[in-house]
C-alpha cells in the first residue's frame, strides 16, 4: 500500500490537533497553568512532530520539534510563560498551519518562514532558559531525558567533561537501552491492580525485584521491551500519570537510583522551583557525577514518558471518520424509506392474530424500536454544534484586541444550537467579518469608554439559536453603536438614493451597499469597505437574511437569520380540514380553546382573541391556505398562540395531532419558495407534511387584511418589538 | 445505461433520438428519454396552499421532496381523472426532479431526424416554444416537448425565476 494515501488522514489529525493547541494556548491561565493543558498541548506537538517524521514531512517535523521542546520546559515549569511567549506559540501554530497547507497542496513550505519562526523560538529558548532548544530532527528526545543522558554518560565511567557532545550522549543512551533493565514505579495504584500489573509486567521480561507499598510500588524488571511498549500495555490498567518507567543502565546501580527516589519525587511534585536540567547537569558533573545522574533522570525522564502514553489514549478519545456528506444525505434518506416500509409492515402485521402469529408481532416490535433508534442515530451524523464555529473566534479576539489596543471579553451562548454542517462551514466567514467590525468600529477605546461611563472592558456577545424554522445568530456588542448621520453623510458622498427621514432600519441597511465603509481610518484590521455587502450576498445565497439593530452609545446588534437546510425541527402536528402541518414547537407558546366571550371582532372581518389580558390577532390557517373542509367555529377549533419575530398571534387550526421530531427538507431544491411554508417534511406514512413559517403567516394574514386599522395596530406593535 | 449511452451516440450520429411516449387524453406525447429519470403511480400527494392549479402538490420519492405538475390541466384537457392507469413521470430537468402526472405511458420510439416536422404555431395553451417538433409515425402525430424547458418557464411557476 502506497503510504500517500494515509497524507490526508494525517493532514486533518493534524489539523485537528492544532486547533486543540490554539483552543489551549487561548484558555491557558497564565498566573496558574493548568498542568493538564499544558500536556495537552505538548501532546498535540509531538502527535503532530511524529506524523510529520513518518511522511517525511521534515520542515514540520523540525518546527513542532522545536516548538514542543519549548512547551515540554513550559510544562516543567522551567519556562515561564507571558502573554507574548503565548503569542509566539500561536503564531508557531498558524505556521504549522500554513506549512500543513503547503504539505497537502504537495509543495514545500515558505522556507523563508520557517528559517524565521525557528530564529524566533531559537531566541526565545535563549533569553528565557539560557540554552538553545535542538533542532535536529533526528535528536527525537526531549531535551530533559537528553541533559538526563547527558549525565548518565558521566555515570557510566567515561570522562566526559562539561560540554558533552549529543553524539556521546546518544551512545550513552543506547547503552543504557541495551542493558534492557527498567525500573517501573508505580504511584497510587490499588493492591489488585499492583496484581494484574505485575502479572502484565511478567509476561513481557522477568521481574527481578518488587517492593513497596500503594502509594509507590517499585517493580525492577529485566525485558526486551522499550518503555513505550511497557506503557502502552499498562495503560490499560492505569492512568500514565501513575506510572513512572526509567531505564537504570546496571543492576548494581539500582540502590543508587533507589537511594535517588525520594528525591526523585519531590523534585516531580515541585519541577518548578528547579533550575534548568542543562545547568543541572553542568553543575553536577564538576562535584557528583553518579549522584547527579540519579537524581535527575527519574524526575526528568517521567515525563516524557507521561506525554507519550497520553497521547496514544489521546488518540482513542477523537477517532473520528470522515465521510462525504452525501454518503451521509443518502444514508438518511434510505432510512426514512425504511421507517415507512416498517410502519407499513406495521400495519399488515397488526391485522394478524397475535396468538397465533406471536413470534412476527414481537419480531415486528422489535424492528420498530431499532429502526426509531436508526433514525435517530442517523439524523443526529450531519449535525454539528455551533461551537464549531464560536471556538474560532476566541483566537480572532485575542488576537485583534492586542493589536487594537481594546480591552474585549467574549461571550459566547447558544454553543450546543445543533446546525447543518454544510451551513457551519459557510458561516463562518461572514460571521468573522461581522466580529471584526464590531471589534475594530463598534466596541471604543478603554478611555472612551470610561468617559462614556461604561466599563473598559468591552463586551461581544455571540449567540445562536433556534428560532422558529431558522437558526438566529447574532453578534452584539456594547460599542458605540452605528452614526447615523455618518453613514447617511457617506452614502449620499457614493451617489446612493438617501433622505433625512430615511427610518434607522433603512439607514443600518445603507452599510451593505458595496464599497461602503465609514471608519475614520481605515486599517488593517476593517474598514476598506468591502465586507458588508459580501456579507449581505453570502448570507442570502444561503437562503438568509441579515438584520442591524443599533442604538447610539449602547451598541449594535447583527442578527443573521438562517433557514434550517437539514435540521432536525421539534414540531407540533397539527390538522386542518384533511390536511397535516408542522409547527416549529419553539414557536408555539400554549393552545387553547377559544370561547365566544374571548373572541372580539374589529373593523369587520378581523378578528383578535383575549387570552388573559392580552388581544391577540385570531388568523384561520384554513383561511391563509385555502383548506376545504376545515371547522369554521372557531369555538369548536384550538387556537395556538404561537410567536414569531416579537411578535405574537393566534392560529386557529381543527385539531393538535401530536408532537415529533422531524427532518427538515427544503422545498426549494426542486420547487421554489412557497408564502407561509419554510420547508416540508415526511411524515411516518410516507406522506409530505409541510412545515409552516409562523411569521409569514402572520404577514400573509397581514396582506390579505387591509384595514387601516389594522395596519395601524400592527404598525404599533412593530414599533413596540423595535425598542424592546 | 450503457444502452441509452449508446442511444445517445446514436442520436448525434444519425439525428435519431429516443422518446418516450405517453398520452394525455386521446393525445400523444413525447419527451426525451434521457431525461426521464423513473415512472411511478400517482400516489400520496401533498397539496400547496396559493400554488397554480397544475401543480398538485409535492411528494415524497425516496426521500427527496418532488413537485407534481398536471400537464392534463395546464393543457386544458376535459377529462382529469386519477385511476390506476395515472402515471408520473419523474423527469431530471436543470438540476431538478420534477413529476408530471399523464393519463398513461404507451412506449419508448426512436425517431430520426426527417421524422420530426417542425411545430406550428399553437394557439395559447402550449407555446411552440416548448415543443421540440411534432412526430409522425405513419398514422401517429407525437407532440415532442422540450420538457426542460416547458418545466423551467415562467408560466409553470415551478422555479423561482431568477432577478436579473
Amino acid at each position: 500500500m502506497d503510504i500517500t494515501e494515509f497524507y490526508e488522514t494525517f493532514f486533518e489529525e493534524a489539523e485537528e490537533l492544532l486547533g486543540d493547541m490554539e483552543r489551549h494556548l487561548l484558555e491557558l491561565d497564565l498566573d496558574e497553568p493548568d498542568p493538564e493543558q499544558l500536556n495537552a498541548i505538548f501532546r498535540a506537538a509531538h502527535s503532530i512532530k511524529g506524523g510529520a517524521g513518518t511522511f517525511g514531512f521534515s520542515v514540520l517535523q523540525e518546527t513542532t520539534h522545536m516548538l514542543e521542546n519549548l512547551l515540554d520546559y513550559a510544562r516543567q515549569g522551567e519556562l515561564i510563560l507571558r502573554t507574548d511567549i503565548v503569542d509566539l506559540f500561536l503564531e508557531t501554530k498558524d505556521m504549522l498551519h500554513d506549512q500543513l497547507d503547503a504539505y497537502r497542496n504537495g509543495a514545500e513550505p515558505d522556507p523563508e518562514a520557517y528559517a524565521r519562526i525557528c530564529q524566533t523560538l531559537k531566541q526565545l529558548a535563549l533569553d528565557e532558559l539560557g540554552h538553545g532548544v535542538g533542532s535536529e530532527p533526528e535528536a527525537d528526545i526531549a531535551p530533559p531525558e537528553r541533559a538526563a543522558d547527558e549525565t548518565e554518560g558521566l555515570t557510566a565511567g567515561n570522562t566526559v567533561g562539561e560540554g558533552a557532545s549529543e553524539d556521546q550522549a546518544h551512545e550513552a543512551q543506547a547503552a543504557e537501552t541495551d542493558t534492557g533493565w527498567l525500573r517501573v514505579v508505580l504511584l497510587n495504584v490499588s493492591d489488585k491492580d499492583r496484581e494484574l500489573l505485575v502479572e502484565e509486567l511478567g509476561n513481557l521480561g522477568a521481574v527481578k525485584e518488587q517492593h513497596g507499598d500503594a502509594a509507590r510500588y517499585e517493580v525492577v524488571l529485566e525485558s526486551a521491551s522499550s518503555r513505550d511498549d511497557i506503557e502502552a500495555v499498562m495503560c490499560f490498567i492505569v492512568e500514565p500519570e501513575q506510572l513512572d518507567i526509567a531505564a537504570i543502565a546496571a543492576p548494581t546501580e539500582t540502590t543508587q537510583a533507589e537511594a535517588a527516589s525520594v528525591p526523585a519525587v519531590s523534585q516531580g511534585d515541585a519541577p518548578a522551583s528547579e533550575a534548568p536540567p542543562a545547568e543541572q547537569a553542568k553543575a553536577p558533573a564538576e562535584k557528583a557525577p553518579a549522584q547527579a545522574a540519579a537524581d535527575d533522570k527519574p524526575a526528568n525522564a517521567a515525563p516524557g514518558n507521561k506525554g507519550g502514553g497520553a497521547k496514544k489514549k489521546a488518540g482513542g478519545e477523537s477517532a473520528t471518520i470522515r465521510v462525504p456528506v452525501e454518503k451521509v444525505d443518502q444514508i438518511i434518506n434510505l432510512v426514512g424509506e425504511l421507517i415507512i416500509t416498517q410502519s407499513m409492515l406495521d400495519q399488515t402485521a397488526s391485522e394478524l392474530d397475535v396468538a397465533s402469529h406471536g413470534p412476527l408481532v414481537n419480531g415486528m416490535n422489535l424492528l420498530q424500536r431499532n429502526a426509531r433508534d436508526l433514525q435517530e442515530s442517523v439524523m443526529s451524523i450531519r449535525m454539528v454544534p455551533m461551537d464549531y464555529v464560536f471556538s474560532r473566534f476566541p483566537r480572532l479576539v485575542r488576537d485583534l484586541t492586542g493589536k487594537l489596543g481594546k480591552d474585549i471579553e467574549l461571550v459566547t451562548e447558544g454553543k450546543s444550537t445543533e446546525l447543518d454542517k454544510s451551513l457551519t462551514e459557510r458561516i463562518i466567514d461572514p460571521l468573522t467579518h461581522l466580529v471584526r467590525n464590531s471589534l475594530d468600529h463598534g466596541i471604543e477605546m478603554p478611555d472612551a469608554r470610561e468617559d462614556a461611563g461604561k466599563p473598559r472592558t468591552g463586551t461581544l456577545t455571540l449567540s445562536a439559536q433556534h428560532q422558529g424554522g431558522n437558526i438566529l445568530i447574532e453578534v452584539k456588542d456594547d460599542g458605540g453603536g452605528l452614526n447615523r448621520d455618518k453613514i447617511l453623510a457617506k452614502a449620499a458622498h457614493n451617489g446612493l438614493a438617501v433622505s433625512d427621514s430615511m427610518s434607522d432600519d433603512e439607514v443600518w441597511q445603507l452599510i451593505f451597499a458595496a464599497g461602503f465603509s465609514t471608519a475614520d481610518q481605515v486599517s488593517d484590521v476593517s474598514g476598506r469597505g468591502v465586507g458588508m455587502d459580501v456579507v449581505k450576498r453570502n448570507i442570502q445565497a444561503m437562503g438568509g437574511h441579515v438584520e442591524i439593530q443599533s442604538w447610539p452609545g449602547k451598541g449594535t446588534t447583527t442578527r443573521v437569520v438562517l433557514p434550517l437546510t437539514l435540521a432536525i425541527l421539534d414540531g407540533m402536528s397539527i390538522k386542518s380540514g384533511s390536511e397535516i402541518f408542522i409547527l416549529p414547537l419553539s414557536a408555539v407558546l400554549e393552545s387553547l380553546q377559544p370561547s365566544n366571550d374571548d373572541i372580539y371582532s374589529m373593523a369587520g372581518n378581523d378578528k383578535l382573541l383575549k387570552v388573559r389580558d392580552e388581544y391577540l390577532p385570531l388568523i384561520a390557517l384554513h383561511d391563509i391556505l385555502n383548506i376545504d373542509g376545515s371547522e369554521q367555529d372557531p369555538t369548536q377549533s384550538i387556537a395556538v398562540i404561537l410567536q414569531a419575530e416579537g411578535r405574537r398571534y393566534a392560529l386557529l387550526v381543527d385539531d393538535l395531532v401530536g408532537q415529533q421530531q422531524v427532518v427538515v427538507k427544503n422545498l426549494e431544491t426542486n420547487y421554489r419558495k412557497v408564502p407561509a411554508i419554510s420547508a416540508a417534511t415526511i411524515l411516518g406514512d410516507g406522506s409530505v407534511a409541510l412545515i409552516l413559517d409562523v411569521a409569514d403567516v402572520n404577514r400573509l394574514h397581514r396582506q390579505r387584511a387591509n384595514a387601516p386599522r389594522h395596519a395601524e395596530l400592527t404598525a404599533s406593535r412593530q414599533e413596540d418589538v423595535v425598542h424592546e | 445505461m450503457s444502452d441509452m449511452t449508446q442511444a445517445a451516440e446514436a442520436a448525434i450520429d444519425t439525428q435519431s433520438q429516443e422518446y418516450l411516449v405517453f398520452s394525455l387524453g386521446s393525445e400523444e406525447y413525447a419527451v426525451d428519454i434521457l431525461k426521464v429519470q423513473e415512472i411511478r403511480g400517482y400516489e400520496n400527494v401533498t397539496r400547496i396552499a396559493n400554488a397554480p392549479d397544475f401543480i398538485k402538490g409535492v411528494t415524497n420519492l425516496r426521500g427527496v421532496i418532488v413537485p407534481i405538475v398536471d400537464l392534463r390541466i395546464k393543457f386544458h384537457l376535459d377529462k382529469i381523472e386519477y385511476e390506476g392507469q395515472t402515471v408520473v413521470i419523474v423527469v431530471n430537468v436543470a438540476d431538478r426532479i420534477v413529476g408530471i402526472v399523464v393519463d398513461g405511458v404507451s412506449d419508448v420510439m426512436t425517431l430520426t431526424s426527417d421524422q420530426i416536422k417542425p411545430a406550428p404555431e399553437f394557439g395559447e395553451t402550449l407555446s411552440a416554444d416548448y415543443l421540440s417538433g411534432l412526430g409522425s409515425l405513419e398514422d401517429r402525430m407525437l407532440v415532442i416537448v422540450d420538457i426542460e424547458k416547458l418545466l423551467t418557464s415562467e408560466e409553470m411557476a415551478l422555479v423561482e425565476q431568477q432577478a436579473q
